[in-house]
């Protein structure tokens, strides 16, 4: 299968008081065609900024420095931003954590269909309509042709991101990037919005990264993860292999600070001691050595490249001797 | 057996709309004893934080009592119940919302204690260092403001303020909700740890089943504006009985491949709410959706244990 997206050794930064410093450092990952992909990390390691990398959102002051975005073979950093547009929408899409802001309030939630759908296609107004009719039913909201006529604030948070991904998908991109889009829906919603993207990345043969901080959130969609820290990738691969045996420190003690019903409630839930570096305040060697209870002196000395170890790649020095003695 | 610190009976709160009146809340009973945790849990607009603001005595109820520390609160007024407030404290959502962002983390921590007029400047301050260092920050965060700091800070900022005036009843309304997965497991750490030294009282509102079982002894499922199931934490988790209660146990996605998660609820469109009906859930409810007594039949609360209750006419089989 082919490479939908390709980014290459892609940094991005952001000034700050000692000079420009790198949110995301030297990233590089590839999707393939109908993956369901997941991007895990806290607030700060540079999940969205990578999101944003991909749409071309980027925006002054943050700075895309260097490195590559293939989307679908096309080196998009080196396309005019009039290009580009031909790719925003149809080639690759995005949908948000908040989708009462991703719509206009006061215009029908049809209508900001229509919009989009007359965007990417010449049609009549009459035809755009009937389409945005059948993206709805196509999203399982009920009676479509009534709902068109809503407000934003006539619907629920579900309903809302089932509009905004209608619309999402109305270019008929073949990837889309789904950035906290079940974060701010209560479990039961979460559920059946999981479910919807499911299976339309099924019909479609849509390629979907999903990014969140909800490490259940990823088991359940993902079928492969990428897990960042500080700008950086930590560890990658197959969903299941990474969250049954981590090898990461960092991956270890993410999974283990989760708090879900299957924690021993009489016991403190293992916490990660420190904060996130801070853009201004980055470590020398490896982003996470700091919080780190494996670190050692070396771990200072150059930030860790990816390896593959134990078919999956991890950034971390220690990888062998801490996986060896696990076993032990 | 400890005594009851909080006791709801019969609590109602109704909003008027242009199309009439709605019922937020619908004649809820619940209590909470000393020195344990009450976990509220249920998704947005059921009810958990209005329920909140009647007991802190922010709102008031349109029916029902509210009793705090044997004082009946409900149809006080802001000046007879502010003594109360030394008792009651909350912690919210918003790490950075819920601070004053123009004042120090010293005023900010201070904020209760002057407000009350309590001690004088030295004494105050030697307090403000105590809470800092039992909420886990330094002397170095006295001066900073919270724009300096980051969400855990913040909240544990917020914390501090609670605990100034050295309450007995800590609301925490989704409390860690805004938090990362390690930030949020460092304070719950905390507030476990600041329970069982000062003996607090948690009311925990949240709609994160994880965390309500992580802290509460005891559990209350609300749905639009009603308890409809409550129990210890076993019972909640291990044999809930409430169809909606078990929908959202098994709608919690679960970072453990170990786990062979139970086949996922049978889930019904999102179907409009019939006003009518006696049971809210029934328009959700893959049993109870077709039954004529869900949309007639008002039923009370069946107990099934002392602490384990539920209203539903088709209750799940254990």
């Amino acid at each position: 299968m082919s490479n939908v997206i390709e980014v290459r050794n892609l940094t991005v930064t952001v000034p700050t008081s000692k000079g420009r410093s790198p949110v995301i450092e030297n990233l590089s990952f590839s999707m393939k065609q109908g993956e369901k992909l997941g991007l895990v990390g806290e607030s700060g390691s540079g999940k969205s900024l990578t999101a944003y990398s991909l749409m071309r959102l980027i925006k002054n002051p943050v700075q895309i420095d260097s490195g590559e975005i293939f989307i679908n073979g096309v080196n998009v950093l080196q396309l005019s931003e009039e290009d580009f547009r031909k790719y925003r929408g149809s080639e690759i899409a995005m949908i948000y954590q908040d989708p009462m802001s991703a719509l206009n309030p006061i215009m029908k939630v049809g209508d900001q269909i229509i919009e989009s759908i007359q965007l990417h296609k010449k049609i009549s107004h009459k035809d755009a309509l009937k389409l945005a009719v059948e993206s709805l039913e196509s999203v399982g909201i009920p009676e479509p042709e009534e709902r068109i006529n809503s407000y934003p604030f006539e619907m629920s948070g579900g309903m809302l991101q089932r509009v905004v991904i209608a619309i999402a998908l109305s270019g008929e991109p073949k990837i889309l990037i789904a950035d906290e889009a079940t974060t701010a829906l209560d479990v039961t919603t979460q559920e059946r919005v999981l479910t919807l993207l499911n299976r339309l990345a099924e019909e479609r043969n849509l390629s979907v990264l999903l990014i969140t901080h909800d490490l259940g959130v990823a088991a359940q969609f993902t079928d492969r993860i990428n897990v960042m820290y500080g700008g950086r990738l930590v560890e990658r691969g197959p969903i299941k292999d990474v969250f049954t045996d981590p090898l990461h420190p960092y991956t270890r003690a993410l999974l283990d600070s989760r708090c879900d019903y299957t924690v021993d409630v009489n016991q403190p839930i293992k916490s990660i001691a420190g904060q996130p570096p801070r853009p201004d305040n980055r470590p020398s060697g490896c982003v996470f050595a700091p919080r780190c209870e494996h670190a050692q002196e070396r771990c200072a000395d150059s930030a860790p490249e990816l390896r593959t170890f134990s078919a999956r790649e991890v950034a971390c020095v220690r990888v062998e001797e801490l996986a060896l003695g696990k076993k032990l | 057996m400890s005594a009851q610190i909080i006791d709801v009976k019969n609590l109602s709160r109704a909003f008027k709309g242009s199309g009439g009146s709605v019922l937020a809340l619908d004649s809820i009973s619940l209590t909470v004893k000393e020195g344990t945790t009450l976990a509220v849990v249920g998704e947005s607009g059921s009810g958990k934080t209005t329920a909140a603001r009647l007991i802190l005595g922010l709102d008031k109820a349109t029916g029902g009592s509210i009793t705090v520390l044997g004082q009946e609160i409900s149809q006080l007024s802001s000046n007879q119940i502010r003594p109360l407030r030394r008792e009651i404290q909350v912690v919210q959502q918003d790490p950075f919302s819920q601070l004053n962002r123009r004042h120090t983390v010293k005023r900010i921590i201070e904020g209760p204690m002057l407000a009350f007029k309590v001690g004088d400047k030295s004494s105050r301050e030697q307090r403000v260092i105590e809470l800092l260092e039992a909420v886990g920050l330094q002397k170095e965060h006295l001066t900073r403001k919270p724009h300096e700091l980051s969400g855990g800070q913040c909240q544990r900022v917020a914390i501090a303020r609670a605990l100034a005036l050295d309450p007995k009843i800590l609301i925490l309304d989704e409390a860690v909700s805004a938090l990362d997965v390690s930030v949020r497991a460092q304070v719950l750490n905390l507030l476990k740890k600041l329970q069982k030294v000062r003996g607090l009282t948690y009311l925990f509102i949240t709609h994160d089943l994880g965390v309500a079982h992580y802290m509460a002894d005891e559990i209350v499922v609300m749905f639009r504006g009603r308890i409809v199931e409550r129990g210890t934490r076993e019972e909640i988790f291990q044999t809930p009985r409430h169809h909606y209660t078990a929908g959202l146990l098994a709608s919690v996605p679960v970072a453990d491949f170990s786990i062979t998660k139970k086949s996922s609820h049978e889930v019904v469109a999102q179907a409009t709410p019939v006003k009518t009906d006696a049971c809210a859930y029934r328009s959700r409810c893959a049993v109870g959706r077709d039954k004529k007594d869900c949309a007639e039949k008002t039923l009370t609360e069946t107990m099934g244990s002392q602490t384990h209750g539920w209203i539903c006419h088709f209750p799940i089989n254990r």
